[in-house]
């Protein structure tokens, strides 16, 4: 709560964030002048240019779905690198690398898990479609990329993981 | 209020890799709390902008499915020593963190 207070006062940040919602299309319009009454609420900004559906689905199938991937193309451009079986599963480090011209965004799905939708990542302004993190897995499971490039098109990349201890309960 | 971010940050030739961490504890929802025994709630980084100088270099959404105290590492061409990285997050509970660095140079 302290926090958001404190925020007041960085303006260029809000800028940022207010010319985004005036690009990001006729919805966000309608957010704008909550934005400027309300301060800094970015949570409501940013839930307002992706679906929070496809993070709260609980089928691969369905988060495929509401994240807007209908067909997309298997490439060997997408580098997955991950441990082939991982000690624990609440911690596991995997490294992405897409290789396809013009790739903006990244999105990663555990099929296995709870919530299979683990990230969604969109790079900019030099920042390379290149990423290192580390994610739950609740169970031995597919990972998979999607990458989607400037072109419209949606490609994939997938890789197998074994878990030894789940990360469910972590 | 949240513990501060941390950023560290090395080079390959002209890529800065930004390591960054961003202390959480990213309960999923699953949990029953050892004690008690009761479930404790989903708590979980929704969102975070990574910016170098305004401009937006990387902008995530995550979900529970996201290691406790999430540590990410990005590349980025065309920074420079002295740039000006700024890193947001916005939790489900609208709890939010901004730290502020100033990129080390090589």
């Amino acid at each position: 709560m302290a926090e958001r207070l404190t925020m007041a006062p960085f303006s260029a940040g809000i800028d940022t964030l207010r010319r985004r919602l005036l690009l990001a299309g006729s919805s966000s319009w309608l957010m704008a002048p909550l934005l400027s009454l309300t301060g800094l609420r970015p949570s409501r900004v940013l839930a307002a240019d992706a679906s929070r559906l496809a993070f709260t689905a609980t089928t691969l199938a369905d988060a495929l779905k509401a994240a807007g991937v209908n067909k997309s193309a298997d490439s060997a451009q997408i580098v997955i690198k991950a441990a082939e079986i991982a000690e624990n599963g609440a911690q596991v480090p995997i490294e992405i690398v897409s290789n396809i011209p013009g790739s903006r965004q990244a999105m990663v799905f555990i099929d296995k898990n709870p919530l299979p939708l683990a990230a969604n990542l969109h790079f900019a302004n030099g920042a390379l479609p290149h990423v290192r993190l580390q994610v739950k897995m609740a169970e031995s499971s597919r990972l998979r990329v999607v990458v989607k490039a400037t072109d419209g098109k949606t490609y994939h990349a997938s890789r197998e993981i074994k878990v030894t201890i789940g990360g469910c309960g972590a | 209020m949240p513990e501060a971010i941390k950023l560290r940050t090395s080079w390959q030739e002209d890529i800065a890799e930004i390591r960054l961490m961003m202390p959480h504890p990213m309960e999923t929802g699953q949990r029953k709390d050892l004690e008690s025994g009761k479930p404790v709630a989903a708590h979980f980084i929704e969102t975070f902008i990574v910016s170098a100088n305004g401009q937006e270099l990387v902008r995530g959404q995550l979900n529970t499915s996201i290691a406790r105290n999430p540590l990410f590492s990005f590349y980025a061409r065309g920074l420079k020593a002295g740039d000006r990285i700024e890193v947001i997050w916005t939790d489900n509970r609208s709890e939010a963190r901004r730290d502020q660095f100033t990129l080390a140079g090589r």
